[in-house]
């Protein structure tokens, strides 16, 4: 489906938010769980005396790979080839989900099991596979709930952050046909674990997506918690890797910094407890065949963009959106893709242009700047996010709030119109003054602030008007 | 040693908040700084820039490089404002900035860091919790500028707010264009504020305080929210 299309059936963010902020566990979920998040990133992150170098080295990497994309590309397929893997190239995410497809069909399977993997999300080869009759199995706990749920992941890292244990026991009762479970943590992972264990055994292709690939040797590398994804990368015989273009990264050497700064940022780890790196096939050890799909997807288009290029450095770790405030309030399903948060709101409207629900996104941020405090390849956000504001006014020709902030412009390009708009607004605001604070709000924006704030009236004297008095001998 | 500064209000201060630039004036005066109020300065182009309008931004960025080029400080009692000028205009003005941005000063900045004055000679009776604003914290990166200036103020008792570093919710046109999640981020602040007791809310910035007071207002709360340099001016 194309984007445009997409956005004919989504809300944009100030519509979509309100349902969320209703949801008063799914609040209380993502408070609990991004506030202890948040104090174990920044705890490991302190314990690094070069945590800033190390940011700087990882800006620097990923930038390396960018500035250069088309030979790190060309270079990493050389490799991958001479590994003995095979290498697609999709512009888009039809392109992505018709090659994956017709791999597994080629293959005569009707189910894969599946790795986390957002560029996945973010085609939706999920919808893709089951069209063509394959049904697709995620393996990562939290994605299988969600995908069991027929819901939608909540969070780039914990995709099941919005459900609780009740919650999911009810899931595995009614999904997998276990009336007698109950909610003991235990018994709920062991339930998953029969059911995936079964399913990793009968599979026999598998689809993953990269963290990083290593343009000089072809290397791939997956990271995760719970083992799930290395069972997929290495029992089924064909496994199928979905990568955006901007995962590749120049060398090896430099999994040495950024595989210090994901599991910090992401999960506020160490060390994260699997990395799977795997370079095209081995006779007798693993898949006999492999394939690797590189997706544009609109990536080329981000990358032309001076100013918004840098949220191509992106290694999907999720600190800014555990430290966003407005994610806190909303939870990752107001924003309509994969991509919630900060980091969501730059990279959605530039991949699928500016327009309806994605344009609305840059403006769903106060400009708080913790993202960028924490991001461990130092994409300035609120600076992105400004950018790409000023990128869907110009799309959407904003109507009357375009001509009003217009009009003050102007009104503020001399002392005369300045001071004569100060004096027309304590003139208008007479009706709906008493002592001092505005009584009714007008519709539009001031009725918006109106809902749950007070306003002050323009005082009797302005600060201009004082300082001339007291000029006056 | 500076001696002679222009103040630069803000559009905010100057239309809604006269006290917080007139207590501003107090503070230099009191400390023997003479302070100029060029009366054609008009807004800093914050709202125009934030909201998606660069082009309009820039002319109002020109204008205030016209007006404070004279002053070899400017003074303003906005970090929000400030951490604009310093942060955007150089790439908004295609390097063309005049030097400038590195002659604005925010307030407590500049109490402490060219005056060298922590003690601004004020007095003030009561509790007061301090919000660190977002742009004065992460953008212009004032650090414990503020909290010097109000340790020294005898009488004052400040209390510690918890999350002190998360957003109020006010953001610009953020607080209107997605009322709904500002007003949810407004009550987590404002259950922070609340819980210190404090009769008092500080911060650098007007706008937040705005944002601050004008919840505290509908929910009847006695808590006074007060700009830095109006506790100062005491």
């Amino acid at each position: 489906m194309s984007a445009s299309a997409r956005d004919a059936r989504v809300e944009s963010f100030p519509h979509a938010a309100p349902a969320a902020l209703a949801n008063a566990q799914q609040r209380r979920n993502v408070r609990t769980a991004t506030t202890s998040i948040r104090a174990r990133r920044a705890a490991v992150a302190a314990e690094l005396r070069d945590w800033e170098q190390l940011r700087d080295a990882g800006a620097a990497i990923k930038d390396a790979a960018l500035w250069r994309l088309d030979e790190a590309l060309v270079e990493l397929e050389q490799a991958v080839i001479a590994a003995g893997g095979v290498v697609h190239w999709a512009r888009d995410a039809a392109e992505a989900n018709a090659v994956v497809a017709s791999l597994v069909l080629a293959e005569g399977a009707d189910e894969v099991v599946k790795v986390k993997s957002l560029a996945t999300d973010e085609i939706r080869l999920n919808e893709a596979l089951e069209r063509s009759g394959v049904t697709p199995i995620e393996t990562d706990l939290a994605e299988l709930i969600v995908q069991l749920a027929g819901e939608r992941p909540s969070h780039l890292l914990v995709p099941a952050l919005h459900k609780n244990r009740t919650e999911i026991r009810d899931l595995f009762r009614d999904r997998l046909g276990l009336p007698g479970l109950t909610d003991d943590p235990a018994e709920l992972a062991e339930a998953a674990r029969l059911h995936l264990r079964a399913a990793f055994l009968r599979a026999r292709v598998a689809i993953s997506g990269a963290n990083f690939a290593v343009a000089e040797t072809g290397t791939v590398c997956v990271v995760e918690s719970e083992g799930n994804g290395r069972m997929c990368t290495t029992l089924p015989e064909v496994l199928i890797t979905v990568m955006g273009i901007e995962k590749v990264i120049p060398a090896w050497r430099d999994l040495g910094v950024l595989l210090q700064l994901l599991p910090r940022s992401s999960t506020g780890e160490r060390m994260n407890p699997y990395t799977s790196l795997w370079t095209g096939v081995r006779e007798g050890d693993g898949p006999h065949a492999f394939h690797l799909v590189l997706l544009d997807g609109g990536r080329t288009r981000v990358l032309a963009d001076r100013v918004g290029r840098d949220a191509l450095r992106c290694i999907r770790c999720s600190a800014c959106i555990n430290v966003c405030p407005v994610y806190r309030q909303t939870g990752g399903h107001a924003y309509h893709t994969p991509y919630a948060g900060p980091i969501g709101a730059i990279l959605t409207p530039q991949l699928e242009g500016e327009r309806g629900a994605a344009g609305s996104l840059p403006f769903a941020s106060s400009l708080c700047g913790a993202c960028y405090d924490v991001c461990p390849v130092k994409i300035d956000i609120p600076s992105i996010l400004v950018h790409e504001r000023a990128k869907a006014v110009r799309a959407e020709r904003a109507g009357v709030e375009g001509m009003s902030l217009r009009r003050l412009a102007r009104a503020f390009a001399s002392r005369a119109g300045y001071e004569r708009a100060q004096r027309l607004a304590r003139r208008l605001q007479r009706p709906v003054v008493r002592d001092g604070w505005v009584r009714h709000f007008p519709p539009g924006p001031l009725a918006a602030w109106g809902r749950s704030r007070d306003l002050p009236a323009v005082p009797d004297e302005t600060f201009r008007e004082w300082w001339e008095s007291r000029a006056r001998p | 040693m500076i001696d002679r500064v222009g103040l630069f209000v803000t559009c905010l201060a100057d239309t809604l908040f006269p006290e917080v630039g007139r207590a501003t004036v107090t503070v230099l005066e009191r400390l023997g700084v003479e302070v100029v109020f060029p009366a054609e300065q008009t807004c800093c182009g914050q709202i125009h820039l934030n909201s998606g309008y660069p082009d309009e931004a820039r002319s109002l960025a020109r204008r205030f490089v016209e007006v404070f080029e004279p002053f070899d400080a400017v003074v303003s009692p906005s970090a929000s404002c400030v951490a604009l000028v310093r942060g955007h205009y150089r790439a908004l003005l295609d390097g063309d900035d005049r030097g400038v941005p590195a002659r604005v000063w925010e307030l407590s900045q500049f109490l402490t860091g060219v005056l060298d004055a922590d003690d601004a000679g004020s007095r003030f009776e009561g509790t007061l919790t301090y919000h660190p604003t977002c742009h004065s914290l992460r953008h212009l990166r004032v650090g414990d500028a503020p909290l010097r200036l109000l340790r020294a103020v005898p009488g004052l008792e400040l209390v510690e707010l918890p999350g002190a570093e998360e957003c109020c919710g006010f953001g610009g046109t953020f607080a209107v264009k997605n009322a709904d999640v500002s007003a949810a981020m407004l009550e987590e602040k404002l259950g922070n504020v609340l819980a210190t007791g404090a009769d008092v809310v500080c911060a650098c910035d007007a706008s937040c305080l705005m944002h601050m007071g004008g919840g505290l207002r509908r929910r009847g709360a006695a808590t006074r929210p007060l700009h830095l340099a109006e506790i100062l001016a005491s």
